[in-house]
């Protein structure tokens, strides 16, 4: 381990601090944190936050059914007298638990992939990216649907559907980052002294990737959300009385204009979520390029 | 010529490989489901032998590679089977719903282009001023909103709320389609000379296209301004300017076209998107195009139809990539001239 003020940890920590700079000097950056903190937290600590947690489940007020916004409901009510708040929120919870998963499963998956395509070339590289190409092929949305129209409609299935056509977009991303790193001096110095494969992707080629994953990753936690939500939107994601932002969007919609809430404020909260996630995760990319 | 010739019939080798990938997934995916697929594609009321009898049509007692092989010769020779929901052939269901579906597609890329254009070319063009501001959020939120949000939000405000467009449907009740010769109903009211029918039409379409288009809109102008800026801080606009040539002589002929091909190459993955997101778009405004039916066919099980729809989408999907490759090649003079040395 390097001492704490040697050259390259000193320069490390000069590198760091000239990204939050950069980071914190642009406002929209600091918007999206803004707004990614106060969701996770609202997620989070939802059942303290909201006064009527058991509207969760498929049981309302029935003396607020279908209630306009207001200072006991702030959002409104649904048919069956649900705080649409808390429902929000915990769609919020379902939201972020779905992106967590999909892309704790994909990203390595797609990382591996890219990794050993770009380093190994020939064959490898061919079969491998062909295959990533067949994936990236279908539109995203029309995949997961299809393979939605194989299983059963559940949250697992959503989740599976989705990691399985999220991991080529890491694949092709790494494995660019890979051809050009794999032609850098310090990949040839590794080899020349004997290092094995593993040792020369996961320890060389690997931590040079990781700004690209960070930021691509942080902007996929939206991603993510917006293709649940336009999965269930379709009816072919979480099935009721689960709250979920876009299978609420679907059943709102029923009730337009006269209960315009039900629709409005689960699109916004969709919108919301995933403009702070792609707020960060542009703020992180140019924090990246400013730390070079 | 040979070259340029060359080098498309190279692009359609790619595509074809990526073409026969897909139906390899997509036949992995309908075979590795639970369950028999000649009883869930048969429904539950069918006899033992009814089943036994498709089972042998299909092939499905055969190892996996033949049975892969008989669907490639059957789709092949423009059969996608059967369709359990419409009880009619899949490549029927597919000519009716398709072409609303094409239409929306095709009337939603023209806004993107036309819309996302003009807005990125202003943001580079005030960078950092009030026009910049107004351009980047809107492409901010093009981006980062799902199209039925798009969908339900413009339906609410100029549909219930304004009244100045349909909320949903292709025509108006009182409008009587004009006779099926394109499918698309633009063109075929275009056909049959009904300007009222046409405007109807078109009316109906705006809401569904503005919708779709959003996304890909505020990706082309976000690319646009970026590219733009790029190109402003060469040195040949740098000369330009020093020589007192007009600014918009500058944006429009020195600084636009250069910045138009990097965009024009990710108008074939917006198409992408479209084509899937126009599901969402087609729910929201009750479009009758394939998005009913994929949905309908997906909850039923649908074995045939959902393969069909899969394979017809991705077909399209590759087709546009391919026009989109050749406008570049044609626009761009470098990869011309590269071609023509190769």
């Amino acid at each position: 381990m390097s001492e704490p003020d040697s050259p390259v940890m000193a320069a490390r920590t000069r590198g760091r601090s000239r990204a939050w700079t950069a980071f914190s000097a642009d406002p929209l950056s600091l918007l999206g944190l803004v707004i990614v903190v106060a969701i996770v937290g609202l997620a989070i600590f939802a059942p303290f936050v909201t006064p009527y947690p058991d509207h969760v489940g498929p049981t309302g007020d029935f003396t607020a059914m279908t209630a306009a916004p207001s200072g006991a409901f702030w959002f409104g009510t649904d048919m069956i007298g649900r705080d649409l708040f808390t429902r929000i929120l915990f769609g919020y919870r379902l939201s972020l638990i779905m992106a967590i998963v999909v892309l704790a499963i994909a990203v390595p998956i797609g990382v591996i992939v890219g990794l050993v395509a770009g380093y190994k070339g020939g064959w490898t590289d061919y079969i491998l990216m062909r295959i990533t190409d067949v994936f990236l092929a279908v539109p995203p949305l029309v995949l997961a649907m299809a393979i939605m129209g194989f299983l059963e409609p559940t949250l697992l299935n959503g989740m599976l559907a989705i990691t399985a056509m999220w991991w080529p977009w890491y694949a092709r991303l790494i494995y660019n980052v890979t051809r050009a790193e794999a032609q850098e001096g310090y990949v040839l110095a590794a080899e020349t002294v004997g290092a094995s494969t593993a040792h020369i992707l996961f320890r060389e080629i690997l931590p040079n990737c990781w700004p690209s994953i960070l930021t691509k990753m942080t902007l996929d936690v939206g991603f993510v959300i917006l293709m649940a939500s336009s999965l269930s939107f379709l009816g072919l994601g979480v099935q009721p009385p689960t709250p979920d932002l876009g299978s609420m969007v679907a059943d709102g919609a029923k009730y337009m204009p006269d209960a315009w809430w039900l629709t409005v404020f689960p699109a916004i909260a969709i919108l919301l979520v995933v403009l702070g996630f792609n707020l960060v995760g542009d703020g992180l990319r140019e924090a990246f390029e400013a730390e070079g | 010529m040979s070259n340029i010739l060359r080098s498309l019939l190279h692009r359609l080798g790619a595509a074809l490989i990526v073409m026969i990938g897909i139906s390899m997934l997509i036949f992995a995916i309908a075979r590795v489901m639970p369950g028999d697929p000649a009883r869930i594609a048969l429904g539950p009321n069918a006899t033992a032998e009814q089943v036994a009898a498709l089972r042998l049509e299909r092939h499905l007692d055969a190892p996996l590679p033949v049975q892969y092989w008989e669907f490639v010769k059957s789709v092949a020779t423009g059969d996608l089977g059967k369709s359990l929901y419409t009880n009619r052939p899949v490549t029927t269901d597919i000519a009716q719903f398709l072409p609303a579906t094409l239409e929306l597609v095709f009337v939603s890329g023209i806004l993107m282009v036309l819309i996302g254009l003009p807005i990125g070319i202003l943001s580079a063009h005030y960078r950092g001023r009030f026009p910049d501001h107004v351009g980047r959020l809107i492409s901010l939120l093009g981006v980062c909103t799902p199209a039925f949000v798009w969908g339900v939000i413009l339906q609410l405000v100029l549909g219930y709320f304004w009244g100045w467009f349909p909320i949903e449907g292709q025509l108006s009740q009182s409008v009587t389609a004009a006779p099926a010769v394109t499918g698309f109903m633009l063109v075929d009211m275009a056909i049959a000379g009904n300007g009222a029918g046409f405007l109807d039409a078109l009316h109906h379409l705006i809401l569904p296209a503005l919708a779709l288009a959003m996304s890909g809109l505020g990706q082309t102008a976000r690319l646009t301004r970026s590219n733009m800026n790029e190109v402003y801080e060469r040195p040949y606009v740098e000369m330009a300017r020093a020589y007192g040539f007009p600014a918009r002589r500058i944006a429009t002929r020195y600084a636009f076209r250069p910045a138009l091909i990097p965009t024009l190459t990710i108008l074939g993955l917006e198409f992408a998107a479209m084509l899937g997101n126009a599901f969402l778009v087609e729910k929201v405004f009750g479009w009758p195009g394939l998005s009913r039916y994929g949905v309908e066919v997906i909850l039923r099980k649908d074995l045939d139809a959902i393969v069909g729809t899969v394979l017809v989408i991705a077909a399209a999907f590759l087709i546009v990539n391919i026009i989109v490759d050749i406008l570049v090649n044609i626009i761009n003079p470098r990869i011309r001239l590269a071609a023509g040395r190769a």
